[in-house]
């Protein structure tokens, strides 16, 4: 990490250190050598413990944690997702019959999914990062401005740097996709997602449950070491109101929906809540600008799709990237960004659709569309053609698939 | 040197007006910008230089996959336009030479490679003048120009005597058949209106097998053709075997000398 500001070239520079913005540093500096100059900056650099969350790696996503050379440090604290089980109650009903469950391997001996903590994930591609020669500076982007022949950046420490391309993967609330006025379409859901850890007593046994409450979806997912990560679905208001409880309170209300299968349940971390929303970025990319992750979308984590669509994005705009720089053409071009923009936003448009119109569904009250969405999903279940086909959707391989997704690394 | 009556830049720079900057600059604006009137140019690049990187890096024993993989080769592009190609020629290291018979062209390609600074060595010149200048290069580039010269049998031998043994001619057109006259001219100049009516007459469009015995007249000898398409639903150019329309052809100089 640079001691002092520093003024100076970088080919790429990347703003924001989370999954996307660490993985495409990565993946750049392995296809492109050390000729090639990426940056990463980000004012929160080296500090642990900021994000509680966990995420479900999906099949695809770990080929290309693998393809950078990034899995194996991980693999050790990744719970394999074995078993998913899906179901459709209201809180007080004391059995909730399971209408849909997968089995977990997309292909023989490869599980669905793993869940990884995210501090983890993100503390292996950092060193990872550093290791292969990423410039990692811990400040913000505080301005730019695109010229014909390169972006000039200035830092909040004070240096300036002059760039190719400049990519957003600064999160949600993308303070770079704000400055280059790129507005955004979508709306908030008026829900919020609590997050916490719990340790429980018996082991799970690698099973991921989503039971769909009337609030919306409560989502226990495994860890290691007899604990599971809880995305638990309320109106923003009673999120609110149920993550500022004593934790005696608190803990009442997350047994009334966990249930007593795994034993006695202890919360065994923080607790925040997160607005749930769904925006999509009007563009991808400007002027030697693009955006990737959550800066460019955000959509709801029912299905867990939210990093899936953001390593999509930076294998696709790694892929772009490279192709053009082998060929000596400049990666801030707008034909380039547009071939990554057209790759990417359609794909990212029908997944926003589709999530959107699970949540709507499941977020109900209605006896009725109860009913109609347990006929549903029990035909799916009976269905197995179109369940592989929504397995494999889940796991990130449909579609045109970006080399790096499919586990083929960048470098030669 | 035939050049050197053409580099009069030191004459130039002590005359300059700023006027004329201004019009040389918004003139390499309009060959740079990627949805100006250079549309089609900028979309077909990719496709073109990818060939010509491959074909070369194949020719010389380089890889194609690690910049700078031209490195220390050196190329002209004739007719080179406001250096859409030779930039990032330039960038994968080799050394460059652009010629254009428009001076209006020429400064207008050197004021974009200064700003990025690249150092590409740009002339006026049609290819006739510089071949007498007895000049040699690995690579000798007619990229879309053969539609458009007088006498095609003169123009390729005239590039041939510039290619060193062991060399190669590249070039890229297009072919004189009913679907290139409905696509290239009633599509692209009257349709979709990508070029400007009248940038293309169809009877100065060469046929392949007119191509290949101009080159093998003049000592080349074809070693790879191959045909581009337009495909509007991903609005991507891409190599097929079709060579109806565009086409893109290779020859090499032997070796013995």
């Amino acid at each position: 990490m640079s001691a002092a500001p520093t003024n100076g070239c970088s080919d790429v520079l990347i703003a924001g250190g989370g999954f996307a913005g660490f993985a495409l540093a990565i993946a750049l500096r392995q296809a492109l050598g050390a000729n090639f100059s990426v940056t990463l900056a980000d004012p929160a650099l080296g500090q642990t413990g900021r994000d509680i969350r966990a995420s479900a790696i999906a099949a695809a996503p770990r080929r290309m944690f693998s393809a950078l050379g990034v899995w194996d440090a991980v693999a050790g604290e990744a719970q394999p997702i074995l078993d998913m089980a899906v179901t459709d109650s209201r809180v007080q009903d004391a059995v909730r019959p399971v209408f849909l469950t997968f089995g977990g391997e997309i292909e023989p001996g490869e599980p669905f999914a793993h869940m990884i903590e995210n501090d983890r994930l993100v503390a292996a591609l950092s060193a990872k990062a550093r290791s292969i020669g990423v410039t990692l500076i811990a400040a913000p982007v505080a301005d730019f401005t695109a010229e014909p022949s390169g972006m000039n950046v200035a830092l909040r420490d004070g240096a300036t740097i002059t760039t190719r391309l400049l990519v957003a993967a600064d999160g949600a609330r993308s303070r770079l996709r704000e400055r280059a006025g790129i507005t955004t379409n979508g709306w908030s859901y008026g829900q919020s997602a609590i997050v916490t850890t719990v340790a429980h007593e018996r082991s799970h046994e690698g099973r991921a449950e989503e039971h769909f409450l009337p609030a919306g979806p409560f989502a226990i997912l495994p860890l290691r070491r007899n604990r599971c990560s809880i995305v638990w679905t309320e109106e923003a208001g009673e999120a609110e109101r149920i993550v500022a409880l004593p934790d005696h309170d608190f803990h009442a209300e997350l047994e009334k929906r966990f249930g007593l299968r795994l034993g006695d349940i202890v919360v065994a971390g923080p607790r925040h809540s997160y607005p749930l929303g769904l925006w999509v970025a009007r563009s991808f990319v400007a002027d030697r600008l693009a955006l990737v992750g959550d800066a460019a979308h955000v959509i709801h984590p029912i299905a867990g799709q939210g990093l899936n669509m953001g390593l999509r994005d930076v294998a696709a705009l790694a892929e772009v990237v490279v192709d053009a720089v082998r060929m000596g053409l400049d990666p801030g071009d707008s034909t380039v960004l547009e071939r990554y923009q057209r790759w990417r936003r359609f794909d990212t448009m029908t997944m926003c659709i589709s999530t959107d119109g699970l949540n709507r569904l499941f977020s109900n009250r209605s006896d009725v569309v109860r009913l109609a969405r347990d006929v549903g999903l029990g035909l799916v279940d009976r269905l197995p053609g179109l369940k592989r086909l929504f397995i494999r959707e889940a796991a990130g391989l449909a579609g045109e698939v970006p080399k790096l997704l499919r586990g083929e690394s960048l470098a030669l | 040197m035939a050049d050197r009556t053409i580099h009069s830049d030191a004459v130039a720079h002590a005359t300059v007006d700023v006027a004329e900057v201004d019009r040389f600059s918004r003139l390499a604006g309009e060959w740079w910008d990627p949805r100006g009137k250079m549309a089609v140019l900028h979309k077909f690049n990719p496709v073109r230089l990818a060939y010509i990187r491959d074909a070369v890096c194949r020719q010389f024993g380089r890889n194609a996959g690690q910049p700078p993989c031209l490195g220390g080769i050196r190329i002209l592009d004739i007719g080179c336009g406001g250096g859409i190609l030779c930039e990032p020629l330039a960038r994968l290291g080799a050394g460059v030479v652009g010629a254009d018979p428009s001076p209006d062209n020429i400064k207008a390609a050197q004021i974009h490679a200064e700003r990025g600074g690249l150092t590409i060595d740009y002339r006026v010149a049609a290819a006739e003048a510089l071949a007498g200048g007895g000049e040699r290069f690995d690579v000798v580039l007619a990229m879309e120009v053969v539609e458009h010269v007088a006498d095609v049998g003169l123009f390729v031998r005239c590039c041939a005597n510039m290619v060193k043994p062991g060399g190669l001619m590249i070039a890229a057109t297009l072919n004189r058949t009913l679907k290139s006259f409905a696509l290239a001219i009633v599509g692209a100049e009257y349709v979709l209106r990508w070029l400007p009516r009248g940038t293309h007459r169809w009877d100065k469009f060469v046929r392949p097998d007119e191509l290949e015995s101009a080159m093998a007249r003049a000592g080349l000898r074809t070693i790879d053709e191959t045909g581009v398409i337009y495909n509007p639903l991903t609005d991507q150019w891409r190599l097929s075997s079709d060579m109806d329309v565009n086409y893109m052809l290779t020859a090499e100089k032997a070796r013995s000398d």
